[in-house]
C-alpha cells in the first residue's frame, strides 16, 4: 500500500513538467475556441516538422555534455544547403538531399570545432556551446551577406582569385550584388518530403492530412538511435557521460567520443532544419537558426528530459505539448485578457522559463545528490 | 626584451592584443576615408559614458566567484521600472533622474536577493542559469509592461490599445541629465562633446565599487570568489557574501541602465533588455577581466575598448568596404571574445 | 612455478622525487599463485612501488626510477597503465571506479565489451560494432564464479552494497584473460568484517586457480592469514621480508613503525599536569575518507598534543570537526564551555585556529599576494588590520598594517619570497606551509590545530616548522594539537599522543611510550591483548 503511493508520488514527481503543461493546456484548449480536428492537424504538422531537430539533442546528453545548445551550427549549415540547392533550381526529392549532401560536411567541420571548443570547457559545455552557437552566428552572417553573390568583388590580392561563393539568381540575392536577402522563398523544396508520400484521414467533419515520408524518416532515425545505444560507441558514450574519469581509465578516448558526439548532434541538427524548412517553405536568413535551438531545448525539457537524461519518448511528448502551447496560448490570452500580445508573451516566457527552470533543478539536484553520498559516508554517531 | 614581450603577450592574450591593434588601426585609417577622427572619439566617449555602468555592474558577481553576470537584465528591469514610474509621476530634471533611481534601487535589491538565492543553489553552474533567469524574467515583464497600471499618455500605446509603448521618450523629463552637466560643447552641434557629468557618475561609481572592495567585507567577498574553501575556514558565510555581491551586482545594473536612458533619450522596454548583458560581459572580458577576477582598470579599459570598434567599425569599415560589416564584427568580436574566457584553461577551482 | 622461474622479480628498485629518496634497494620476488602482504606505514614507499609496477606517468615525469622489474624473467618497464594491464597486472583500488548507472556486467566489461558485426562497421569502423549482450552476461557471470562469489548481473552498480562493489571490481580484473598479478590496495578497508572473510576466501580461491597477488593492507590479522610472504616496507626500505608461520602481528608492527624502538631522542621533558582547556565528548564528523566516530578525549592547557593513526582513519576529521569545517556532533568544550559546532566563525571566535592538511584546497588564497593570506583570518574574526572610518561605518582594509604584519612573519618564519606582494601559488611547498602558520599566528590563538604540517615539505623546512611551533607553544603558551601521520615526528614533538583508528581513539600514550605500542593502537588491537596473545614473541 505504501509502496503503492510511494510509486505514485515518485511517477508524479519526475514527470512533474509534462503533467503541470497538460494540464495548462487542458485549461487553455477550451479557452482558445480551436477545433479538435485543427489541433490535431496541427500538432501532426509540427511534429513532424520538429521531431527531428529535437532528437539531435538525444546523443550529446548521453555523452554527458548537456544540452547542445550547438545545434544551432547545424541548422545554419543546413541552411546554406538550402541557399544554394534553391540557387541552382534543384526541386523536390533531389533538392533536399543535395542540401543535405552539401550542408553535412559543413556540419561535420562545425561540430569537430564545437567538439574542440566543448573539451577545453569541461564542466561548462552547456553556456560554452550557447556563446559559440552565437559566435559562428557572426561567422554564418560575414559569409552569407559578404561571401556569396553574383559580382566577384572579393578578389584575393595580386592573384584575381574570386573567392566569393557564386549566388546569382536575382530573388536570393541583394539588389547591390552579393549577400543574401533576408527572406527566401523556398518555393521548389516546399513540402517536397511531407508531400511525397501523404495519407488523408478524416477526422470529424475534417479531413487530416498526415505527412507519411516524414514520419517514416523521423521512425528510421528513432529506430537509429536506439541502435545506436546498443553499439559500442553508444556504450563509450554513456559511460563517458557518467564519469569521464572512470571511463578515461577504462581505456576510452574521451575527447575523442565527447567529439564524435557533437559531431553527429550537428549533422543530424543539419538534416533537421533541412526537414523543418521544407515544411514551413520560407527561410528567414538571419533569424530561422536562432529560434531553432531554443525551442527545441525547450521542447525536449517539457517532454520530461532532463540535462542529463533523455528519451526519445520525451522527444514526442515535448513537442507536441510545447507547440499545443504554442498555438493555443495567443489565443487563450486574448480570450482570457482581451489581448492575444499576452499569449504570445506568454509563451516566450515558457520557452526561456523551462530552460531555466531545468537548468536550476538539475544543479540542485546535483547539490543534493553529493550532499546525501556524502551523509551515507557519514559514520554512526 | 622579447621575453617581456612575451610575457605581456601571455599576461594580455592574443585576442585582446588583436582587438586592441585593430582598433587603433581604425584610428589611423579614419582620416584617410575622410572620418574625423575628433567626431569619432566624441562618440566613443559618449558610449563609454552610457555603458560603463552597465560594465561595472559585471564586477561584484566576478569577484564572489558568481562569474559572467549574464543575468544583468534584472537590474536592467529594476532601473526600467524606476524609470517608467519617475515618468508617470511627472518627475523631471536631475530630481526626475534622481527619482527614477530612488525606485530602482530598492526594487533592484529584492530582485538581486531572490536572485542570489537561486545562483546559491546551483554552485558551479551560474552562468548558463543566469542567462536564462534574465531571459524569463524579460519575459515576465513583457506580460506586466502589458498589465501594470501606468497611464501616462507619453508612455502607453495612443489608440485603443492598453500597455505601455515599446520604446518612450525621455525627451521631457531627463534626458541628458547627466551628460550635459558640466559638458564640453554640445552633442548636436557635430563639434567635439564631452558628456562631463555622465563621466563624474560613472568615476563615482567606480570609485564607491573599488572602495567598497577595499573593506572589510568587500576583502571577505574577493576571498570567496578566490577560493571559498578558503573563506569558510576563516569563519565567512559564503553564501551571504555571494548574496551582496550579486545584489550590489543588479543595482548597479539598475543604475546603468538609467544612465543609458538619460543619454540615450528613450527607455527602451519588452525584449529590449534581452541581450544587453552580451555587450557588457564582452566588455570586461576585453578589458582583461577572467571569469574570476576583475578590477576597475579591467572596466574602464575595456568599456573604452568595446564601444570604440562599435563607433569606428561602421564609419571606417563601411567607407573602406562600402558595406555595413559593423553588425558582425560586433558579433563575432564580443561572441569570441566571451569564448575565448571560457575556454582559457586557468579554471576556477572548486 | 612451471620454469622455476617466478612470476614477478623486483631488483633493487628504487627511486628519488627531486633529490628526495623515497624507495632504495627493493627486492623481492613473488612465484605463480602466490600472495605477497605488503605493510608500511604512510610514505613508507608501498604507493610509489605500486605506481613504478604500474608504469603510472608520475614516475616517468619525475626521471624514473632505478633497478629492474621482471615480469616471467623478462624485463619491463611500462609507460603507461595500459601497458601494464596489457601484460597482465590488474589493480583493484581503495576507490571504487564504477559506473553508477551501469549493471554489473556493464561494469565488469566496461570497454572490453563482446561486440557483434553488422555492416555498418565497413563504412564507420570497429567501434559501430553492437554489444553482444547475451555473451557479456556469460562473460561477467563467469568472471565472477570464478571468484567463488555470485551478484546479479543485472544489478546496478548505485544499488550494490559496498561489499559487491568490491567484488565486481575484482571481477573486472579477472575477466581480463590474461590477468596473472593482482594487485589489492586495501581492499577490505571499506568492508564489513564478515564480507572481508568472504573477499579472502575468493582471493584464495584465486591464488590456487595461478593468479599471484599482491595485497595491501593495515589489518595485519588479515594478511597473516592470506598471504604466503610478508614484506615490511619502512622508509623506501624492505626491513624484513618473512613467511606468517615465522611472525606474529606484534613483530610486523614493530617492524613497521619501530624506527628508534628504543626511545626517540628528542621526546620533551615531562611536564606538570594542568586543567584541562579543551574536552572532546563523543564526538563524530562527517569528513569524507576520514570519518570519524567516536572520538573523547582531553587536552590539557599547554600541551603538545598528538594524533596519529593511518590514512583514512579519521585521525584528520577531528581538527576538521571541531574548526566546523565538516559536519560534526557530539560535544566539544572549551576553557569550560561548550561550542557550537558546524560554525567555523564560532569556532575561531573562541581563541582557537588551524592550519589545514589541504594547504592549496583550504589553507591558502593561492592567486592572492602573502600579506592577504596572512591577514584575512585575523581581519574577518578580530577586526585586526581594519581602520574605521565614518564613525565605525566603513571598515577600510589597513594595508599599511597588513605590509607589517606581513614582514614580520617572513622575518620570523624565514619565508623565501620577492616581496609580501607575492602571490601564494608561485611560492613552494614549505614557504606556503609558513605561511599558512603565520595566518593561524597572527590570530594569536589559545589552541592552535595544526594538521600534517610537515607532509610535502623539504628537510629544512620541516626543522623550522617544527621548532616553530615547539617555540610558540613555550613562549606564548599555546596549546597545539598537532596531527600528523608521522609518528617520529609526533613523538618527536608532542606531549602525549592520541592514535585514531576506524574513526575512533584506539589509545592515548605519553610521546615516550614504545614505538610499538602505537603501532599496535594504529592496527586496532589494544597492546595490552596482543602482548598476552604473542607472550614472549618479542622478548
Amino acid at each position: 500500500m505504501i509502496d503503492m503511493k510511494d510509486n505514485i508520488k515518485h511517477f508524479l514527481i519526475s514527470n512533474s513538467v509534462p503533467i503541470i503543461f497538460i494540464a495548462l493546456s487542458a485549461f487553455a484548449i477550451p479557452l482558445s475556441g480551436f477545433s479538435y480536428g485543427y489541433l490535431v492537424q496541427e500538432m501532426l504538422t509540427r511534429l513532424a516538422r520538429n521531431s527531428f531537430l529535437v532528437l539531435s539533442l538525444l546523443i550529446p546528453i548521453m555523452a554527458g555534455m548537456g544540452l547542445n545548445f550547438g545545434m544551432v551550427l547545424g541548422a545554419m549549415a543546413g541552411q546554406i544547403g538550402l541557399i544554394l540547392v534553391t540557387d541552382w533550381s534543384v526541386v523536390g526529392i533531389p533538392g533536399l538531399v543535395l542540401a543535405a549532401i552539401i550542408s553535412m560536411p559543413i556540419a561535420a567541420v562545425l561540430g569537430y570545432v564545437c567538439g574542440n571548443v566543448l573539451n577545453r570547457a569541461k564542466g561548462r559545455e552547456m553556456v560554452t556551446s550557447y556563446i559559440l552557437g552565437f559566435f559562428i552566428n557572426g561567422i554564418y552572417q560575414f559569409v552569407v551577406l559578404y561571401l556569396i553573390g553574383i559580382k566577384g568583388m572579393l578578389r584575393i590580392p595580386f592573384t584575381g582569385m574570386d573567392i566569393r561563393i557564386p549566388v546569382t539568381n536575382p530573388q536570393l540575392v541583394l539588389s547591390r550584388g552579393y549577400g543574401i536577402r533576408n527572406a527566401i522563398n523556398l518555393t521548389g523544396l516546399r513540402h517536397a518530403l511531407d508531400n511525397a508520400f501523404q495519407f488523408n484521414v478524416p477526422f470529424g467533419s475534417a479531413v487530416i492530412d498526415i505527412p507519411v515520408s516524414t514520419y517514416a524518416l523521423i521512425a528510421f532515425f528513432c529506430v537509429f538511435i536506439v541502435w545506436f545505444r546498443r553499439t559500442k560507441l553508444g556504450q563509450d558514450m554513456r559511460a563517458i557521460g557518467q564519469d569521464m574519469a572512470v571511463a578515461d581509465s577504462s581505456g576510452i578516448a574521451v575527447e575523442r567520443t565527447r567529439i564524435i558526439a557533437i559531431v553527429i548532434s550537428t549533422m543530424l541538427a543539419a538534416f533537421g532544419q533541412i526537414i523543418f524548412l521544407q515544411n514551413i517553405g520560407t527561410m528567414n536568413t538571419y533569424n530561422s537558426h536562432d529560434q531553432t535551438g531554443m525551442f527545441s531545448i525547450a521542447a525536449l525539457l517539457i517532454g520530461g528530459a532532463t540535462v542529463s537524461k533523455a528519451s526519445i519518448a520525451n522527444v514526442f511528448v515535448g513537442v507536441t505539448l510545447f507547440h499545443l502551447m504554442f498555438v493555443v496560448s495567443p489565443m487563450a490570452g486574448k480570450e482570457l485578457i482581451g489581448q492575444a500580445q499576452l499569449g504570445e508573451y506568454f509563451r516566450v516566457f515558457v520557452s526561456y522559463g523551462i530552460i531555466a527552470v531545468a537548468l536550476v533543478l538539475h544543479a540542485w539536484k546535483r547539490y543534493q545528490e553529493r550532499e546525501r553520498s556524502r551523509r551515507g559516508l557519514r559514520g554512526e554517531a | 626584451m622579447v621575453a617581456k614581450l612575451k610575457k605581456f603577450i601571455e599576461n594580455a592574450g592574443w585576442p585582446r592584443i588583436i582587438i586592441g591593434l585593430f582598433l587603433v588601426s581604425l584610428y589611423i585609417a579614419a582620416p584617410m576615408v575622410n572620418v574625423k577622427v575628433l567626431t569619432s572619439l566624441s562618440d566613443t566617449l559618449v558610449r563609454v559614458g552610457m555603458n560603463g555602468v552597465l560594465v561595472l555592474a559585471m564586477v561584484p558577481m566576478v569577484q564572489s566567484g558568481c562569474g559572467l553576470n549574464f543575468g544583468l537584465p534584472l537590474g536592467i528591469i529594476a532601473g526600467l521600472l524606476g524609470a517608467t514610474t519617475s515618468i508617470q509621476f511627472q518627475a523631471r530634471g536631475l530630481a526626475g533622474f534622481g527619482f527614477a533611481m530612488l525606485v530602482a534601487v530598492p526594487i533592484a535589491v529584492a530582485l538581486g536577493f531572490i536572485y542570489a538565492q537561486i545562483l546559491n543553489r546551483v554552485k558551479g553552474e551560474e552562468m548558463m542559469i543566469a542567462t536564462y533567469v534574465g531571459f524569463s524574467s524579460v519575459a515576465v515583464m513583457c506580460m506586466a509592461w502589458l498589465l501594470l497600471p501606468f497611464n501616462s499618455p507619453v508612455m502607453i500605446w495612443g489608440y485603443g490599445g492598453s500597455g505601455l509603448r515599446t520604446t518612450i521618450s525621455t525627451e521631457n523629463y531627463w534626458r541628458h541629465v547627466l551628460s550635459d552637466f558640466l559638458a564640453f560643447g554640445s552633442d548636436t552641434s557635430g563639434t567635439f562633446y564631452v558628456p562631463t557629468g555622465m563621466f563624474i557618475f560613472f568615476f563615482l561609481m567606480l570609485f564607491l565599487v573599488w572602495g567598497f572592495f577595499r573593506t572589510k567585507t568587500g576583502t571577505a567577498i574577493t576571498a570567496v570568489g578566490s577560493n571559498p574553501e578558503f573563506a569558510r575556514a576563516s569563519g565567512i558565510d559564503v553564501n551571504r557574501m555571494r548574496t551582496i555581491s550579486v545584489i550590489l551586482s543588479t543595482v548597479l545594473g539598475a543604475l546603468g541602465i538609467l544612465v543609458y536612458e538619460q543619454s540615450f533619450g528613450f527607455i527602451q522596454l519588452y525584449m529590449g533588455p534581452l541581450y544587453m548583458a552580451f555587450p557588457a560581459v564582452a566588455a570586461i572580458l576585453l578589458g582583461g577581466a577572467s571569469v574570476n577576477k576583475a578590477t576597475m582598470v579591467n572596466v574602464v579599459v575595456g568599456t573604452f575598448l568595446f564601444q570604440g570598434i562599435l563607433t569606428m567599425t561602421p564609419s571606417v569599415i563601411n567607407s573602406l568596404l562600402q558595406s555595413d560589416m559593423s553588425e558582425v564584427i560586433r558579433i563575432i568580436v564580443s561572441n569570441g571574445m566571451i569564448l575565448y574566457a571560457l575556454t582559457r584553461k586557468t579554471q576556477v577551482k572548486r | 612455478m612451471a620454469n622455476g622461474e617466478p612470476l614477478l622479480r623486483v631488483e633493487s628498485v628504487g627511486k628519488e622525487f627531486f633529490g628526495n629518496r623515497v624507495l632504495a634497494d627493493v627486492d623481492f620476488s613473488l612465484g605463480h599463485g602466490e600472495i605477497l602482504g605488503l605493510v608500511g606505514e604512510n610514505g613508507a614507499g608501498k604507493s610509489t612501488l605500486m605506481n613504478i609496477l604500474f608504469g603510472m606517468p608520475v614516475i616517468a615525469s619525475t626521471g624514473g626510477y632505478e633497478g629492474r622489474i621482471l615480469l616471467d624473467g623478462k624485463e619491463v618497464k611500462f609507460s603507461s597503465p595500459f601497458e601494464a594491464i596489457d601484460a597482465g597486472i590488474g589493480m583493484v583500488h581503495q576507490e571504487f571506479s564504477l559506473l553508477p548507472g551501469f549493471t554489473v556486467t556493464e561494469n565488469i566489461l566496461l570497454n572490453r565489451e563482446s561486440t557483434k558485426y553488422n555492416p555498418l562497421v565497413e563504412v564507420f569502423g570497429e567501434r559501430i560494432r553492437t554489444l553482444d549482450r547475451q555473451g557479456m552476461k556469460k562473460r561477467a557471470e563467469a568472471a565472477i564464479s570464478e571468484i567463488g562469489f555470485s551478484i546479479d548481473t543485472g544489478t546496478f552498480a548505485a544499488e550494490m552494497p559496498v561489499g559487491h562493489k568490491q567484488f565486481t571490481e575484482i571481477a573486472r580484473e579477472i575477466d581480463r584473460l590474461n590477468t596473472k598479478l593482482l594487485v589489492l590496495d586495501e581492499p577490505t578497508a571499506v568492508l564489513a568484517e564478515s564480507e572481508a572473510e568472504i573477499l579472502i576466501q575468493s582471493l584464495r580461491n584465486l591464488s590456487s586457480k595461478g593468479i599471484s597477488m599482491i595485497f595491501i593492507s593495515h589489518r595485519l590479522q588479515e594478511i597473516l592469514d592470506l598471504c604466503d610472504k610478508i614484506v615490511v616496507l619502512r622508509d623506501g626500505r624492505i626491513v624484513k621480508e618473512t613467511r606468517p608461520s615465522d611472525t606474529d602481528i606484534f613483530q610486523i608492527a614493530s617492524h613497521m613503525v619501530g624506527r628508534n624502538v628504543e626511545a626517540s631522542s628528542a621526546s620533551r621533558p615531562s611536564r606538570p599536569d594542568t586543567e584541562a582547556i579543551l574536552e572532546v565528548d563523543k564526538l563524530w564528523v562527517d569528513m569524507p575518507g576520514e570519518t570519524v566516530r567516536d572520538a573523547t578525549f582531553s587536552v590539557q592547557r599547554g600541551e603538545i598534543f598528538g594524533i596519529g593513526g593511518l590514512a583514512g582513519q579519521g585521525k584528520l576529521g577531528i581538527a576538521n570537526g571541531i574548526m566546523g569545517l565538516f559536519m560534526a556532533g557530539g560535544s566539544v568544550s572549551v576553557k569550560g564551555l561548550v561550542i557550537k559546532l558546524n560554525d567555523p566563525a564560532h569556532s575561531l571566535s573562541r581563541d582557537m585556529a588551524f592550519v589545514s592538511e589541504d594547504r592549496r584546497g583550504v589553507g591558502l588564497l593561492l592567486e592572492e599576494s602573502i600579506d592577504w593570506n596572512i591577514a584575512f583570518t585575523a581581519m574577518q574574526v578580530q577586526d585586526k588590520f581594519v581602520r574605521k572610518l565614518l564613525g565605525g561605518l566603513v571598515k577600510w582594509r589597513d594595508d599599511a598594517a597588513m605590509r607589517a604584519a606581513t614582514q614580520e612573519y617572513i622575518k620570523l618564519l624565514d619565508i623565501k619570497c620577492t616581496s609580501h606582494k607575492q602571490r601564494a601559488v608561485e611560492l613552494s611547498g614549505g614557504n606556503q606551509q609558513k605561511v599558512c602558520l603565520a595566518k593561524a599566528f597572527v590570530v594569536g590563538p589559545d589552541i592552535l590545530f595544526v594538521s600534517e604540517p610537515t607532509r610535502g615539505i623539504d628537510v629544512g623546512a620541516k626543522k623550522l616548522v617544527l621548532d616553530t611551533l615547539r617555540k610558540v607553544n613555550e613562549e606564548r603558551g599555546t596549546t597545539i594539537i598537532m596531527t600528523s601521520s608521522e609518528l617520529e615526528e609526533l613523538r618527536s614533538v608532542c606531549d602525549r599522543i592520541a592514535i585514531v583508528d576506524n574513526g575512533r581513539i584506539s589509545g592515548i600514550r605519553p610521546a615516550a611510550a614504545p614505538a610499538t605500542e602505537f603501532g599496535l593502537l594504529m592496527m586496532g588491537s589494544e597492546p595490552a591483548v596482543a602482548g598476552s596473545d604473542v607472550g614472549g614473541g618479542d622478548a
